[in-house]
């Protein structure tokens, strides 16, 4: 035992023999020559993956011996399948939380009392991205308007703009000239939502895009929003957009959320046959992820927050999502 | 002496304050009053000397005089000044008075801009501050890997995909599309649906109705039957209604657009009833035989 691993050891080119059998005291780190570990350790990873290759044959020999009464196959641990339960997660039929939703914030929009107003700023001195981002999100979102914010504060806009009938308004954060941040408002005393954007792409950055989003008002897809708070949020981008689309315009904006970063993606779409659909993205693409909900308008200082994004607490798992 | 001083730094040899460039030649030193390196300027050559300098937003005099060169740790003696600037400024020319002009006039207006610089940092505090969140870079960098790994794990195109035909089937964009299996599968088992409503009201009818009216019904051809029964159907959706016009108009239409070629029993969307009927010609042929 002792005495093969010394000769084994001893060996630095010749080629590795069929079957190298490393007795089970012995490990590869304590060798303390770098050439010879290392080749050691490159044996020792070709024996791991033939016993591997072996398992599997015979795995799937005895699978089909089996036949019909083979167990079924093992399903594979994606990151979804292991995620921690989140308490808060919606039941469909949960009669609480219908109950709270008809009275939130958003039940005038969705019992269809008010049509969304949208605002879009930028922080100060914007860039030509920015500016450009602005512009191709105005498109995007029906009824929206683009106003500069030549130094105003927020807290003096807000009055102004429930005076001039505004229902949302968004704030998009500049740093360096890329746009890095969005804080979402509802207006008449709404919820405000603060995400940290990434990956920005103008249309002219899409590849195989098509052509400009038109005037129609697009469906809208909400992924994965199974939590409360997710739903909330969910329900703040849908009250972004008119409750009745057009299919005309066969449209769609998608907000897909998947481990806690929210995709926007903005298609046309055009059914070929029943079962086939085909897709092109048109509209800029960007995702968000949530860092704060404040009960009311924006107020950094003074805000009631609802929900704050603290990483020592919450980033502590992997398996761990709270949208 | 002064003269002296400044020969040696000034010209010639080295002065660790003096700073210059293409154009200009600058002094460091903390005392000097217009920041320029000249003769009249530097604090070191000019035994008779005074600055402005302010600490912590409040203005002070400084001046040094021929009576002091030999004491450096007294040589600068310090005034505060008044808030109030018109009255900084008498305090300057009372402390001053009998001074060169030129130590007085630059005095006075390094104090007029020191004054404007703090008002102007009095104002700034009051706006809106801009906050510097500093990156940590383990953390971007985790942030940007688990976005790109959830972007893969997503599968946008195909979420996007299967749920607009999920919608589709759910038939939330009513008759805007069109595609004859569909609607057809959809009018069959509608049709199903219908027929044993049909039957149900039928019997109804049989034992409420008067005999006349029965035999109405009986006598009329499939066709007309039908209708009545979408009559009676009215409470039902329009929508079915107008799905099963279209399908009858499309049913029409759709050997030349359907994707499968629809055979001949399949066709036949509603219970057909087979009505044999004698035909006439029988007797002629019979009599012209005999």
């Amino acid at each position: 035992g002792g005495g093969g691993a010394a000769g084994q050891s001893g060996n630095a080119g010749p080629p590795a023999p069929e079957r190298v059998l490393f007795p089970p005291t012995f490990s590869v780190s304590e060798i303390k020559n770098k050439q010879r570990r290392h080749f050691m350790f490159l044996r020792w990873k070709q024996q791991q993956r033939k016993e591997k290759l072996a398992a599997k044959k015979k795995r799937r020999k005895e699978r089909e011996a089996l036949g019909d009464k083979a167990p079924p196959k093992a399903v594979p641990k994606t990151i979804e399948n292991q995620r921690v339960y989140d308490e808060t997660t919606v039941d469909p039929n949960d009669e609480e939380v219908a109950f709270d939703e008809a009275t939130d914030e958003f039940a005038p929009y969705f019992n269809r009392q008010t049509v969304p107003k949208i605002l879009i700023t930028t922080s100060d001195r914007p860039r030509g991205r920015t500016v450009r981002f602005c512009e191709q999100l105005a498109t995007v979102i029906p009824n929206s308007h683009v106003y500069y914010r030549r130094g105003l504060a927020l807290k003096r806009i807000i009055p102004q703009c429930i005076a001039r009938d505004f229902t949302d308004l968004i704030v998009i954060n500049e740093d360096r000239k890329i746009p890095n941040g969005l804080v979402l408002s509802h207006l008449p005393d709404g919820p405000t939502a603060h995400f940290r954007m990434s990956s920005v792409r103008l249309r002219k950055e899409i590849k195989r895009k098509g052509k400009e989003p038109t005037e129609h008002v697009p469906e809208v897809i909400l992924n994965n929003f199974t939590t409360r708070l997710g739903h909330s949020i969910g329900r703040m981008f849908a009250s972004l957009f008119p409750h009745d689309p057009q299919f005309i315009g066969r449209q769609v904006a998608t907000f897909h959320n998947q481990r806690d970063y929210i995709f926007f993606r903005f298609h046309r779409y055009i059914f070929k046959s029943e079962k086939k659909v085909g897709i092109q993205e048109l509209g800029p693409r960007f995702t968000l992820k949530l860092r704060s909900l404040q009960k009311g308008t924006f107020d950094s200082k003074f805000g009631e927050y609802e929900w704050i994004h603290k990483r020592r607490e919450m980033d502590t798992s992997r398996r761990k999502f709270h949208l | 002496s002064p003269q002296i001083v400044w020969s040696m730094l000034g010209n010639r040899q080295f002065c660790s304050y003096k700073m210059t460039t293409k154009t200009q030649n600058f002094c460091r030193n903390e005392y000097n009053l217009t920041g320029l390196c000249n003769r009249s300027s530097c604090p070191l050559a000019n035994s008779q000397y005074a600055t402005i300098r302010e600490e912590k937003g409040r203005c002070y005099l400084y001046m040094k005089t021929i009576e002091r060169a030999a004491f450096p740790r007294r040589l600068w003696e310090r005034v505060l000044l008044n808030k109030n600037y018109e009255k900084a400024l008498e305090q300057i020319d009372e402390n001053l008075i009998y001074w060169p002009r030129f130590i007085r006039h630059k005095c006075k207006q390094r104090f007029t801009k020191i004054t404007q610089y703090l008002i102007r940092i009095r104002k700034l505090t009051l706006k809106r501050q801009r906050k510097l969140v500093p990156l940590r870079r383990k953390i971007e960098r985790r942030e940007k890997r688990r976005e790109e790994k959830a972007l893969i794990a997503a599968q946008l195109d195909n979420a996007i995909e299967k749920e607009l035909l999920e919608r589709l089937k759910q038939d939330t964009y009513g008759d805007i599309y069109n595609f004859p299996i569909h609607a057809f599968d959809k009018a069959l088992q509608q049709q199903g649906a219908e027929s044993e409503s049909e039957s149900d009201a039928e019997k109804e009818e049989e034992d409420d109705e008067d005999v006349d009216k029965r035999e109405f019904v009986e006598a009329e051809d499939s066709d007309l039957s039908d209708f009545e029964d979408m009559d009676k159907l009215e409470t039902s959706s329009e929508e079915e209604q107008e799905e099963e016009e279209e399908v009858e108009k499309k049913a029409s239409h759709s050997k030349s657009k359907g994707k499968t070629p629809l055979k001949g029993p399949a066709r036949r969307k509603r219970p057909y009833i087979e009505i044999e009927y004698e035909e006439e010609t029988e007797p002629t042929t019979k009599t012209k035989a005999a």
